[in-house]
């Protein structure tokens, strides 16, 4: 399958960031002429990567985040990599309602939400090499403008 | 991030609007928690209809404040949710624990709140 349509995003791991990448992305798949729900869950499922990287990959220092997207025809593919901490246990980690920071509220949903907007998931990640999470969606629409080229 | 409040007998109408992720959740729980230093607040209705964006970040925010009010005696019930919200209201699983409304007046009557 070609790559109709790529990008790369850089920034350093701040919370402010979070809404920047999921809005960047949606904006780059509406070349696929997505449904507004479709854009709804890449949207979500970004916004939790990117979260995860910032809070558990660099449990809030500084680092750099990297989202790849990936446009095929009727696909987008999504990369969210950081080079933090990684995960020691990773069928832990996508547990529903697992957390490694109860203190924080967090609700431990992230992967799950993650699981159920997206088609496809896939965590590579191990202790001390950082994480790469890979989002997969397939789009029901016929491809938009670029598909059309 | 904008959150709104207002009183209407014993429970506490907030609107929440903008987006509620990772970034802002800090804001609205503390901003919360200080309304909810009021002990006469048993009930809390959110209106969502101008909630444009919720992550997971947001799950805990509500279970935060559903454990204040349920020690009290009250209920956390949520009106107006648009769909992405409600995606991901029903993935988390908090209406086991949250109503849904159609409307703030509906939450209040299903709360009983306008006859206290």
């Amino acid at each position: 399958m070609n790559v109709i349509n790529e990008m790369r995003l850089e920034f350093p791991s701040k919370s402010q960031n979070e809404s920047f990448a999921r809005v960047t992305v949606a904006a780059f798949a509406a070349q696929l002429d997505p449904t507004l729900e479709e854009i709804a869950d890449i949207k979500t499922a970004v916004s939790e990567a990117v979260t995860n990287a910032i809070i558990h990959g660099y449990e809030n220092t500084v680092g750099i985040v990297t989202v790849i997207a990936k446009l095929y025809e009727g696909k987008i593919e999504i990369e969210v990599i950081d080079e933090g901490k990684g995960i020691e246990d990773i069928e832990k980690a996508r547990q529903p309602l697992y957390t490694s920071k109860p203190e924080l509220e967090r609700s431990g949903m992230g992967f799950t939400v993650m699981e159920t907007f997206m088609d496809e998931v896939e965590v590579i990640s191990a202790p001390g090499q950082g994480t790469r999470v890979k989002l997969v969606k397939y789009l029901t629409s016929t491809g938009g403008e670029l598909g059309r080229e | 991030m904008q959150v709104s409040s207002r009183r209407i007998k014993g429970a506490l109408v907030v609107k929440v609007e903008g987006e509620l992720d990772h970034h802002t959740a800090d804001a609205v729980r503390e901003r919360l928690d200080s309304l909810l230093e009021d002990p006469t607040i048993k009930h809390i209705v959110f209106d969502l209809s101008q909630l444009k964006f919720m992550d997971s970040s947001g799950i805990g925010v509500f279970i935060g404040r559903y454990k204040v009010v349920s020690q009290r005696g009250g209920t956390v019930s949520v009106a107006c949710v648009t769909s992405q919200i409600n995606k991901v209201f029903e993935v988390s699983g908090l209406y086991r624990i949250i109503k849904k409304y159609g409307s703030i007046e509906e939450a209040l009557a299903g709360i009983g709140g306008c006859d206290e």
